[in-house]
C-alpha cells in the first residue's frame, strides 16, 4: 500500500469522524447538564438533514453560491435548535424529578413519534440533498482524488470544537454548563435559573444534531432510518470520550473515524462489532471514558431508584395475583387461538421484564442489553434443537444456563462500573453478542436466523404450549420475587443505596452484584428459550437493541419502585402495540405517544400508580 | 422495449383482459357472495417506500378483479393488510392473528428475508400456504424451502444471473465485489462469485467490501475498492446506501472506465431518490416501467396512474402480479382447502402484466422475470436504456441444484 492511499484513507477517516463528532458533542453536553440520555438525539441528526433537503434546495434557486447553501444548512440546524426546546419545554421539563430513567423512555417515546412524523410529512421515499457549490469536485491529493466537500468537513469539526470551546470558556452560559457538568446540585444551591440553562442546553444540544445532520446532504440523503443507525454510533463516541466531555468526544470521533477507515481493509466483514469491542476495551481500562471524570454525585446519598420498601402482598394484592395467575390459565380455556397466542407471549415478556426489573429496580444495575441473554438462551436451545436434533425438554432447560453463563461472563466486567458507563458497557456487550449471532453465519444462519425451533410433538398445540410457558414464566417470576424479599434482595438494595457504606459494613459488593446479575441472566434465558418455541425460529432481533428497549419500557411502564411493576407493565405495553399494530401504518407514532402520554400521567408507573391509590384508600377511614 | 417479439406481443394482446377490461368498465357481472379472505403482511411502516405502491397495485387488481365477477365462480378478492413490525418476532404473531382471527384462506406478503423466513416455517408447521411475494433470499426455496411456501418474485440467484450473462462477452478480468453485509448482499455475492467465470473464464475477485446495512463508510468503501485497481465492479448496495456511495464513488473517480454491474439499481424506488446522480452505463437489473410496450401492461400503469397520482414502481409490479396469480390459483383450485391450492399452485401458469408466469413445481419459484439494462441519465431523473425483459424461467436454478438443496431440507 503506497503512502498516498494511507492518506487519503485517513482523510475519509478524518471526515467521518467530524461529523460523529458534531453530533455527539450535543448528546455529551446534554448529558452533561441534564444527565438524561436523549435517544431523540439520532431524531434530532435526521431532522437536521431532512430540513436541509428542503430548505437548501430552495434558496439554491436563488442563486447557486456556497454561502446560501451554508446559510441553509445554518437555518436548519437553528430549526431543529428549535424543535429540541420545544422539547424541553413540553415534555423533559415535566419530567425532571422522575428517575432519570423515565426521561429516557420519554425522549424514546419521542424518536417513534419523529419516525412516523417524518414518514407522513417527507414521505417514505430517500431524499437526495443538493451538493455544495463550489465543492462538488474532487482534489488530486498523491495521486488520489479526494472530495473537496470532505476537505471541508475535516476543517468544520475542530471549527466547530474551537467555538465550543470559546463558548465553554469565555461566556457566563458556558461556564454554566461547565459548572453543572461538574455538579448539578451545586449549581441550583447557588441560585443560577436552572430553567434556562437547561433549555438552553437543549437548543445547543439539538442545533448540533441538527448540524451534523444538515451537513451530511451531500453525501448520504436523507432517509427515515438515519436516526437509529447513527445514534448507537454517537452514543459510543461518548461513551468512550467520557459523558460530558467535548474534547474526549472529539478524540473518540477521530479514534472511532480511523478505526472504521483502516478497519474496512483488515476486516471488512465485521465493521458492526468493531467500534463495540473498542468501547468494551475502553470502558474496562478506564471505566469513566478517555477524559470523563466519576460522577461527583457518586458518593452523595440519593434518592435510590428502584424498589424502596418491599411490601408483602397483603388481601387485595393477594386477590389480584390469583386472580392474574387464574386468567393466565383460563385463556386457553375460553379464549381463541390468538388470544392464546398473545397471552403466550404476555407471560414470556413478563419473565424477561421481571428479570430485568430484578437487576434495575432492585439492584440498581441499569442494563441496556438486558435483550442479550434473552437472545442467547433462545439461541443455545434454538441451536441444539436444529443442529444437534436435541428434543425440547433438555434444550429448555439449557435456555436459562446459557442465559445465565453469559450473564456471568459480561457481568464480571459490568460489576466493575457504575451509572451510565455500566449501562454503556452492557449495551457494548450486547452488541458484540448481536455481531457475533448476525455475522457466524455458519452456525447462527446469520440474519436469517434459523427456523424449526419447535416444541416436542405433545406439547406443539398453542394449549399445551401455553401451559409450559405459564408453568416456566411463573416458577421464574416467583423464585425471582422470592430472592428480592430474602437476604440477598435486601444486600443488593443496600448495595445499590449505597455501595461504600454496604462495603463497610462488610458486604462484597461486587460479588453480590454479579451473582444478581447472573441470576437476572439465567431468568431472561429461560424466557428467551420459552419465546423461541412459540415463534419457530431464532434471529438476531431477538438480541438486539429495540428488544432491550422494550423490556425497559415495560419496567418503567410498569414502575420501578414496585416489586411487581414489570409484569403489569409487560402486560400493558404489548397491549398498547397489539391494539395500534392492526389500526395504522403509523403505529409507531400512537404507541411513542402513548409512552409519553403514560409517563406523563403516571410518573411512577403503573405500578406505582396502584400503590398511591392504596395508599390512599388505606388513609382515607384513619382521617374520616 | 423493441426487443419483445411479436408473437408474445399477439399472445399478451389476446390474453390482455382483466385489466383493460376494468379500464373501460365493461359491463361484467359483480362479484358476490362470500368474500375470499387472503392476509396480507409486510413492512408497510419500515419499507414504505416498497410496500405503499405494493399495496396500492394490489388493491387496484383485487378491484378490476372483482368488478369482473370475482374469483371461484363470483366470490369477491378481500385482502386483509397488516404491518409485519419488519421482525420475525412480530411477524409470526401478525401471521397467526391473520389466520385464526382474521379467518384468512391463507397468508401472503413480507419483505425482509428473515421475516419472510420465520412466517415460512409457521407456515409449514400450521399446514396453510404462504405465498412470499418480495423476500429475495434463495434459502426461501432451496435449503429451507417446504411444501407449504411458494415465492413469485425472482430470487438473488436469478437476477445476479441475468447480471453475469449480461457480462458476457466482456473482457474485464480483475473484479470487486461491494455488498451489504448481512444475507441477500452475501449470497448475491456468493452467487456472483460462482456465475461470473462462466461468461468471464478468467475473471478473479480481487476486493470484497462489505459495509453494514445502512450505515457504509462510503469514502474508506470507495477508497478501499479504488486501491485494488479492479477492471469492473459488482454491486449489491441500495437504498441510502447505494447514494452515498456512488456519490462518493462519482467525485473520486471509482466508476470511469469500469464496468459496473449492480442489482436492483434500475428499480424507480431506488432511481428516484439517486435523482441527477445516477451513474451512467452501468449494466442493472429494474424497472423501466415507461419503456414497456406490452399492452396489458400499459392498461395497468395507465389504471394506477389515474388511481394513484403517481408513477408504478417495482412493488407496484409485484403487487399486481401477485393478485393475478392469486386470483388465477384460486379459480383453478375453486376451493380454499389448502392442501387443494398448493397442488393447484404446482406449475400454475397465469398471463399477468408481466407476461406468462409459471410457479415451478420444483422448486415453488415463479418464474416472473425482470429487465436488465443500461442505466442512463435523461434530464433529472435517471432510467434505463437498451432494457431487456428476462423470463425468470431462462435463469432458474439448475433442476439437480434444487433437488440436491432440497432434500437435504
Amino acid at each position: 500500500m503506497d503512502a498516498g492511499f494511507l492518506l487519503v484513507q485517513s482523510l475519509s477517516g478524518l471526515a467521518s469522524a467530524s461529523s460523529l463528532f458534531i453530533i455527539a458533542s450535543g448528546l455529551t453536553l446534554v448529558f452533561g447538564v441534564t444527565r438524561i440520555v436523549n435517544f431523540a438525539h439520532g431524531s434530532f441528526y435526521m431532522l437536521g438533514a431532512y430540513m436541509a433537503v428542503t430548505v437548501v434546495p430552495w434558496l439554491l434557486e436563488i442563486e447557486r453560491s456556497p454561502w446560501l447553501f451554508f446559510v441553509g444548512v445554518l437555518i436548519s440546524a437553528a430549526v431543529v435548535g428549535l424543535l429540541g426546546v420545544a422539547m424541553e419545554l413540553l415534555l423533559l421539563r415535566r419530567i425532571y424529578k422522575v428517575p432519570e430513567l423515565f426521561q429516557l423512555l420519554a425522549t424514546f417515546g419521542v424518536v417513534l413519534m419523529v419516525q412516523d412524523a417524518v414518514l407522513k410529512i417527507w414521505g417514505p421515499v430517500d431524499i437526495t440533498g443538493p451538493r455544495a457549490p463550489g465543492l462538488r469536485h474532487g482534489v488530486e491529493i498523491m495521486g488520489q482524488r479526494f472530495p473537496a466537500y470532505e476537505l471541508f468537513l475535516i476543517c468544520a469539526g475542530p471549527a466547530v470544537l474551537g467555538a465550543l470551546w470559546l463558548l465553554m470558556h469565555r461566556t457566563r452560559f458556558g461556564v454554566l454548563i461547565r459548572a453543572a457538568t461538574r455538579d448539578r446540585e451545586m449549581v441550583g444551591a447557588l441560585g443560577v435559573n436552572q430553567a434556562m440553562l437547561f433549555t438552553g442546553t437543549l437548543f445547543l444540544g439539538a442545533f448540533l444534531a441538527g448540524l451534523g445532520g444538515a451537513l451530511q446532504i451531500p453525501r448520504v440523503s436523507a432517509s427515515a432510518q438515519m436516526d437509529l443507525s447513527i445514534i448507537t454510533e454517537v452514543f459510543v463516541v461518548t461513551v468512550i470520550g467520557g459523558m460530558g466531555s467535548v474534547t474526549g468526544a472529539f478524540l473518540a470521533a477521530v479514534l472511532i473515524g480511523q478505526l472504521q477507515a483502516f478497519g474496512v481493509l483488515v476486516f471488512p466483514k465485521i465493521t458492526l462489532v468493531l467500534v463495540f469491542l473498542l468501547m468494551a476495551v475502553v470502558l474496562v481500562v478506564k471505566p469513566w471514558g478517555l477524559l470523563g471524570k466519576p460522577e461527583p454525585a457518586a458518593g452523595r446519598a440519593t434518592l435510590p431508584e428502584g424498589i424502596l420498601h418491599p411490601r408483602g402482598f397483603a388481601l387485595p394484592e393477594k386477590l389480584l395475583a390469583a386472580l392474574a395467575v387464574a386468567a393466565a390459565l383460563a385463556v386457553p380455556v375460553f379464549g381463541d387461538a390468538y388470544a392464546v397466542k398473545v397471552a403466550t407471549e404476555v407471560l414470556v415478556f413478563a419473565l424477561a421484564a421481571f428479570s430485568l426489573h430484578f437487576l434495575v429496580g432492585n439492584g440498581g444495575i441499569v442494563s441496556f442489553g438486558h435483550a442479550a441473554y434473552f437472545g442467547l438462551g433462545a439461541y443455545a436451545s434454538g441451536l441444539l434443537v436444529v443442529r444437534l436434533g436435541v428434543p425440547m425438554e433438555p434444550a429448555l432447560l439449557v435456555a436459562p444456563v446459557a442465559g445465565a453463563a453469559f450473564a456471568f461472563l459480561f457481568g464480571f466486567f459490568v460489576v466493575r462500573l457504575s451509572g451510565i458507563y455500566l449501562a454503556m458497557l452492557t449495551l457494548a456487550f450486547a452488541q458484540i453478542a448481536y455481531a457475533v449471532c448476525f455475522q457466524w453465519v455458519e452456525v447462527t444462519g446469520g440474519d436469517n436466523g434459523l427456523v424449526g425451533v419447535w416444541p416436542s410433538a405433545w406439547a406443539t398445540s398453542r394449549h399445551v404450549y401455553h401451559y409450559i410457558v405459564a408453568a416456566g414464566a411463573i416458577a421464574g417470576i416467583v423464585a425471582l420475587r422470592h430472592v428480592i424479599y430474602a437476604p440477598f434482595g435486601a444486600t443488593l438494595r443496600a448495595a445499590r443505596d449505597s455501595a461504600p457504606r454496604a462495603d463497610a459494613i462488610g458486604i462484597d459488593v461486587r460479588t453480590h452484584q454479579l451473582l444478581g446479575f447472573t441470576m437476572a441472566g439465567g431468568a431472561a434465558g429461560l424466557a428467551g428459550g420459552l419465546y423461541a418455541f412459540s415463534k419457530g425460529s431464532i434471529d438476531p432481533t431477538m438480541l438486539a437493541i429495540p428488544m432491550s428497549v422494550d423490556f425497559l419500557a415495560m419496567i418503567l411502564l410498569g414502575g420501578i419502585q414496585t416489586v411487581m411493576g414489570a409484569v403489569v407493565g409487560a402486560g400493558a405495553f404489548h397491549a398498547i402495540k397489539d391494539i395500534f399494530m392492526p389500526l395504522t401504518d403509523y403505529w409507531r407514532f400512537l404507541l411513542g405517544a402513548s409512552i409519553i402520554a403514560l409517563v406523563l400521567l403516571f410518573p411512577r408507573g403503573l405500578g406505582g400508580a396502584f400503590a398511591s391509590v392504596r395508599a390512599r384508600v388505606a388513609a382515607e377511614p384513619a382521617r374520616a | 422495449m423493441g426487443v419483445v417479439t411479436i408473437s408474445r406481443r399477439a399472445a399478451l394482446t389476446a390474453s390482455g383482459g382483466l385489466a383493460a377490461a376494468a379500464l373501460v368498465g365493461l359491463r361484467a357481472p359483480r362479484a358476490q357472495g362470500a368474500p375470499v379472505r387472503i392476509g396480507e403482511l409486510n413492512s408497510y411502516s419500515r419499507m414504505a417506500a416498497f410496500s405503499v405502491p405494493y399495496r396500492n397495485a394490489m388493491q387496484l387488481a383485487a378491484d378490476a378483479i372483482n368488478r369482473a365477477g370475482g374469483v371461484m365462480g363470483g366470490r369477491p378478492l378481500e385482502f386483509v393488510f397488516r404491518d409485519d413490525g419488519a421482525t420475525p418476532g412480530d411477524a409470526v404473531r401478525v401471521a397467526e392473528d391473520l389466520l385464526t382471527r382474521e379467518n384468512c384462506a391463507f397468508i401472503a406478503g413480507t419483505f425482509l428475508s428473515n421475516v419472510g423466513l420465520a412466517v415460512a416455517d409457521l407456515a409449514n408447521q400450521r399446514r396453510r400456504l404462504f405465498f412470499a411475494t418480495e423476500p429475495l433470499s434463495d434459502a426461501l426455496t432451496m435449503a429451507q424451502g417446504n411444501r407449504y411456501t411458494w415465492r413469485l418474485r425472482p430470487n438473488t440467484y436469478m437476477q445476479t444471473r441475468m447480471l453475469t450473462e449480461a457480462a458476457r462477452g466482456r473482457t474485464a478480468r480483475r473484479w470487486g465485489i461491494v455488498a451489504p453485509n448481512y444475507e441477500y448482499g452475501q449470497s448475491a455475492a456468493a452467487n456472483f462469485k460462482r456465475l461470473i467465470t462462466a461468461s468471464i473464464p478468467n475473471a478473479e475477485i480481487v476486493v470484497e467490501q462489505y459495509p453494514a446495512l445502512g450505515r457504509v463508510d462510503a469514502g474508506a468503501t470507495v477508497g478501499a475498492l479504488n486501491q485494488a485497481r479492479p477492471d469492473a465492479i459488482f454491486n449489491v448496495l441500495f437504498g441510502p446506501d447505494l447514494t452515498a456511495f456512488v456519490r462518493e464513488g462519482n467525485t473520486r473517480g471509482l466508476f470511469e472506465r469500469r464496468l459496473v454491474l449492480s442489482l436492483l439499481t434500475g428499480e424507480p424506488e431506488y432511481m428516484i431518490p439517486l435523482g441527477d446522480e445516477c451513474p451512467e452505463g452501468w449494466i442493472v437489473t429494474g424497472y423501466p416501467w415507461e419503456q414497456v410496450e406490452w399492452p396489458r401492461h400499459r392498461a395497468y400503469v395507465e389504471a394506477y396512474r389515474a388511481r394513484f397520482n403517481d408513477t408504478p414502481r417495482k412493488g407496484s409490479l409485484l403487487g399486481y402480479v401477485t393478485v393475478e396469480v392469486l386470483a388465477a390459483l384460486l379459480n383453478k383450485a375453486n376451493s380454499l382447502d389448502n392442501e387443494a391450492l398448493i397442488d393447484a399452485l404446482r406449475d400454475l401458469r397465469t398471463e399477468t402484466v408481466t407476461g406468462p408466469v409459471t410457479m415451478r413445481g420444483i422448486d415453488q419459484q415463479g418464474t416472473m422475470g425482470t429487465w436488465v439494462g443500461e442505466t442512463v441519465l435523461r434530464g433529472r431523473t435517471g432510467t434505463m436504456r437498451n432494457a431487456r425483459y428476462v423470463d425468470g424461467a431462462e435463469v432458474m436454478f439448475p433442476e439437480a441444484e434444487v433437488r440436491a438443496a432440497r432434500r437435504s431440507a
